[in-house]
């Protein structure tokens, strides 16, 4: 029997949107290799879920509700999955890429004695139900195809973000079974002695994965910050705002400020002087909107648009609002 | 207190570029350091020693050239060093080289282990709580704050929306985050007494292994196939209304997965 | 086999430059503030210890390593990069060359460790280049020699707590007979005056000692008394190789900027690097500075290894590595065009920086002197 499962990630008792993503994925692969989707719901007072986690495409949910999983822990956690896995053996286990997912997995894995592949951002399968894992290295250069041939269950951590979400279907049937852990607890010694909920640290922009960057062309950067957030970006700036004492310096792009690579880079009204293309030319992929279009960043964006910075920036928090 | 710092090798992979010709990685003249989080481990390592006391022991698993990164430890104020090596390791997946490195572990002895959270190269952090499993120890992995009172280890546990403050006694193993602290510069004096420091080498014969778990044949996980980024060529102008070019600017952004 | 020392040091010392040194370069220029703060760094790794053995608190590192670090600091800062150079060579360096076991007891821990920062009094108003024509005065005394004069144009003066000072203590046969001394400041009647306003290494401390009646206990005689011209002149050649390893480095740090910027600007749709006349004048630089580092480590090696050629050695390395720094940092500034004027760019502050390499510690005559006279002398 090739069964696909997925660990449902909750935080708070509010399923985290990886753990839909990854149903999602699954359901998929099991259409392609005749495989059932198991999903395991594991909290303190998670039963509720079961039934949006059945919607959302799995056949099996496998609950663990326990007052020992309030808050989560390496420990406990790894000891639920691990009996179900070793109860029922499935084919393939898949995590979200977050926090959680990249705690729990290799201590799973290694107690399991199986392959693990981390932080995916493709999966195929074939026929026989055998994963093919595909994900980036070397800091994004190269691109590793896995497979773990010999064991299982094969084991994944997902990228969040990257698998679609599941279109829900509220009169899909499936499955729940409460699960029972026999558990060691002298083994679960590691205390929670305090948990805080916090709102973004920072922001550094030479961190940041997408940048929303402003240059003389936008007068009010109001909206800048709206969209970086929407886009869960940073703000960054040209020198010209710097020096006009509309962004602060920490902010400034380029060779009297800092070169940041970003895996997308959204210059609006920046015309790419050579001191600012030197701090980002090597982002991953370059958008630049501008109104002149014989400025010079056209000459390095992967996709260019003239027309107003402001305006367009208008429209895209618009578009997102909406989504 | 004995603590054991794991840091790796690596490339450093800011400075690997694609060659647009031939789409391989250029890795040629791109410099080895140490890990960024393995170094903050040692930075976390000294400064317990310093607060606590403590002896540091720094090791790493890769080949002889591995040793730079050792002395570069040692140099920061590390006591001793070691390099786990031996052509029977080559090929290990995460799974085999946290057993090897777990056996290194248990023959050294150590109070608390250090690693960094993940390695730049392969981005897999999965070594540190593999090693833990198999010590047998609890583990705390994405620490942004480490402490040490008497025998209990107390972290500050970073997730994306929350942090939690966890306390485990030792033995225990702890990965750092790289913005933890500022991991110090090396310093004259250890640079030049690192001189007269050995390197202890640690092989197979060493440890107590299954040759079926190590290498390449204890390895569950196979490089099937590998590809460098295709590099994103299209480099297009369009003249469009703010609407038109708003959508656009979206279904580009998710087609990389970028929003 | 691999000389890790070595590497792990130039490693450390560029990681370190680019990090902290480079940053605050524009800054205390432009302030005219002392850098403090970097220098308190500096003392944390070391850096003030390279060259003092280790039982006496230092790295026991030799002066290759000392004059790396002057050099790759003044890469980025020229003031920088002279701190540590007067510290060590005009301050430890006489000390442990010429201190009983006591002095060098007492002194060289908080030298090595930087708790103390180094200077040296030679100059005076009537006594540069002549710097034989000594007024200020020790008188011995029953229990101590009585320090009076002033002295001009001190690095670190003020910032340093200690201080090597040559003074006049008699009559020799052939002129003054002069001493040295190891002075503390805090001690009654040491005062500090006139902080000079000047065009380069702006952030380093310059500034007059003034000595009224400072009693400096005789255990504080550095050397014999009557060889304070002797160590004042050995002290300098030693001291030449640090301002010969500054201006190195000031020259390196001019053509690393020159040559990032003439790959980014573009002037008639070509960058600046595509033009012939820009690659020659790159040539030149890079040769000039290449043959520069090659007389300043062989001085380095001839004071490491006490060679008889060492004030002919430091002589050269100081002459050329400074009239280098000079014409490559110009050209750099020419090179840059408009924004090389501006102080946007920081080649205008290495050129300003430049100059004074050609006239402390021995201005650039005198570098020829001692080497024609070392010549003409067989």
């Amino acid at each position: 029997m090739n069964r696909i499962w997925v660990f449902c990630e909750q935080r708070d008792n509010v399923l985290q949107p990886v753990a839909l993503e990854l149903m999602g994925a699954a359901r998929s692969l099991a259409a392609q290799s005749e495989g059932t989707v198991g999903a395991l719901l594991l909290g303190s007072g998670v039963s509720p879920l079961a039934q949006e986690l059945i919607a959302c495409g799995a056949d099996t949910v496998y609950v663990v509700d326990d007052e020992k999983l309030a808050h989560y822990t390496t420990e406990a956690y790894a000891q639920a999955i691990c009996q179900m896995v070793r109860e029922e053996n499935p084919a393939s286990l898949l995590f979200g890429a977050t926090s959680i997912g990249r705690d729990l997995a290799p201590r799973i894995s290694a107690r399991l004695r199986t392959g693990l592949t981390a932080d995916c951002t493709k999966l195929e399968i074939d026929e026989q139900g055998s994963l093919f894992m595909t994900r980036p290295a070397f800091g994004g250069n190269l691109f590793a195809t896995i497979i773990c041939p010999n064991s299982r269950p094969q084991m994944s951590t997902v990228r969040p973000g990257v698998m679609p979400k599941p279109v829900r279907d509220d009169s899909r049937q499936g499955e729940i079974v409460p699960v029972t852990v026999a558990w060691q607890t002298e083994k679960l010694c590691v205390r929670v002695v305090e948990e805080t909920k916090e709102s973004q640290s920072v922001e550094n922009i030479e961190e940041a994965k997408l940048l929303v960057s402003c240059g003389r062309g936008v007068k009010n950067t109001e909206p800048a910050f709206e969209l970086a957030k929407k886009m869960k970006g940073t703000v960054s700036s040209s020198r010209a705002l710097v020096d006009a004492g509309i962004m602060e310096q920490p902010r400034q792009v380029g060779q009297t400020g800092k070169t940041v690579r970003p895996q997308a880079y959204l210059a609006f009204g920046i015309s790419g002087a050579i001191q600012h293309l030197a701090g980002m030319e090597e982002s991953e992929y370059i958008v630049a909107i501008n109104t002149d279009k014989n400025a010079p960043i056209f000459k390095i964006a992967n996709l260019g648009i003239v027309a107003d910075a402001a305006a367009v920036m208008k429209e895209l928090n618009k578009l997102l609002e909406e989504a | 207190m004995k603590i054991i710092v794991c840091i790796k090798q690596v490339p450093n992979t800011t400075e690997i570029k694609i060659d647009p010709v031939t789409n391989t990685l250029k890795r040629d003249g791109v410099p080895s350091i140490i890990n960024p989080d393995d170094k903050t481990a040692i930075e976390a390592a000294l400064r317990l020693k310093e607060t606590n006391g403590a002896t540091v022991t720094v090791i790493s698993m890769g080949p002889p050239q591995a040793e730079k990164a050792l002395r570069e430890a040692l140099a920061m104020g590390a006591d001793e060093a070691f390099l786990i090596t031996d052509r029977a390791f080559g090929g290990s997946d995460t799974l085999a080289t946290s057993t090897i490195i777990a056996g290194a572990i248990e023959k050294l002895g150590a109070d608390l282990v250090l690693c960094g959270r993940q390695a730049i190269d392969g981005d897999t952090a999965q070594v540190g709580p593999q090693i833990a499993e198999h010590l047998g120890i609890p583990q705390i992995t994405y620490a942004a704050d480490l402490s040490c009172e008497g025998n209990c280890i107390r972290v500050k546990r970073q997730f994306e929306d929350r942090y939690q403050i966890l306390e485990a006694d030792m033995p225990c193993l702890v990965t750092v985050l790289a913005t933890m602290e500022k991991p110090r510069y090396m310093n004259v004096w250890d640079i030049v007494a690192q001189d007269e420091k050995e390197i202890g080498k640690i092989t197979f014969a060493d440890l107590t292994l299954d040759p079926a778990r190590i290498g390449l044949n204890g390895s569950p996980t196979k490089v099937k196939s590998t590809a460098t980024k295709q590099f994103d060529k299209t480099i297009e102008t369009l003249e469009l209304d703010p609407a038109e070019a708003a959508k656009t600017i979206v279904a580009a952004l998710q087609k990389r997965h970028l929003l | 086999m691999t000389d890790y020392k070595t590497i792990l040091f130039e490693q450390m010392l560029k990681d370190f430059a680019e990090n902290e040194v480079k940053p605050l370069a524009q800054e205390i220029d432009e302030e005219e503030r002392f850098p403090a703060e970097t220098v308190a760094k500096m003392a944390k790794l070391g850096l003030f210890g390279i060259i003092i053995p280790r039982q006496y608190g230092g790295a026991g590192a030799g002066y290759r390593e000392y004059i790396f670090a002057v050099e790759e600091i003044s890469k980025h800062c020229g003031t920088t990069g002279v701190v540590l150079s007067a510290h060590t060579s005009l301050c430890a360096a006489p000390i442990l060359e010429f201190g009983t076991e006591e002095q060098k007891q007492k002194y060289l821990p908080d030298l090595a460790t930087g708790r103390k920062l180094g200077g040296f009094g030679l100059t005076e108003p009537n006594a540069g280049t002549d710097a034989g024509n000594q007024q200020t005065t020790a008188v011995e005394l029953e229990d101590c020699y009585l320090l009076n004069g002033s002295k001009i144009f001190i690095t670190n003066g003020g910032e340093a707590a200690t201080y090597v000072v040559i003074a006049v203590t008699g009559k020799g046969p052939k002129g003054p007979e002069m001493s040295a001394f190891i002075v503390e400041k805090g001690w009654e009647g040491f005062t500090f005056g006139k902080h000079e306003k000047k065009m380069g290494i702006r952030g380093s401390a310059t500034c007059e000692l003034i000595f009224e009646n400072v009693r400096v206990p005789k255990e504080n005689l550095l050397g014999k008394r009557g060889e304070g011209f002797k160590i004042a002149m050995k002290t300098l050649d030693g001291g030449r190789i640090g301002i010969a390893a500054q201006a190195l480095g000031i020259a390196e740090g001019a053509l690393d900027t020159t040559v990032a910027y003439v790959k980014s600007r573009k002037q008639f749709g070509r960058p600046l690097s595509a033009f012939q006349n820009t690659q020659f004048q790159l040539a030149d630089m890079a040769t000039k500075t290449a043959a520069a580092r090659a007389l300043v480590y062989i001085a380095a090696d001839a004071k490491q290894n006490k060679l008889p050629t060492l004030s002919v050695n430091a002589a050269q390395a100081k002459l050329f590595a400074s009239e280098t720094a000079m014409e490559v940092t110009t050209k750099a500034v020419q090179l840059h065009g408009g924004y090389g004027y501006t102080r946007e760019y920081p080649v205008e502050r290495m050129m300003r920086d430049a100059k004074i390499t050609e006239i402390y510690e021995g201005t650039s005559e005198v570098q020829r002197m001692v080497i024609s006279g070392a010549l003409l002398k067989k």
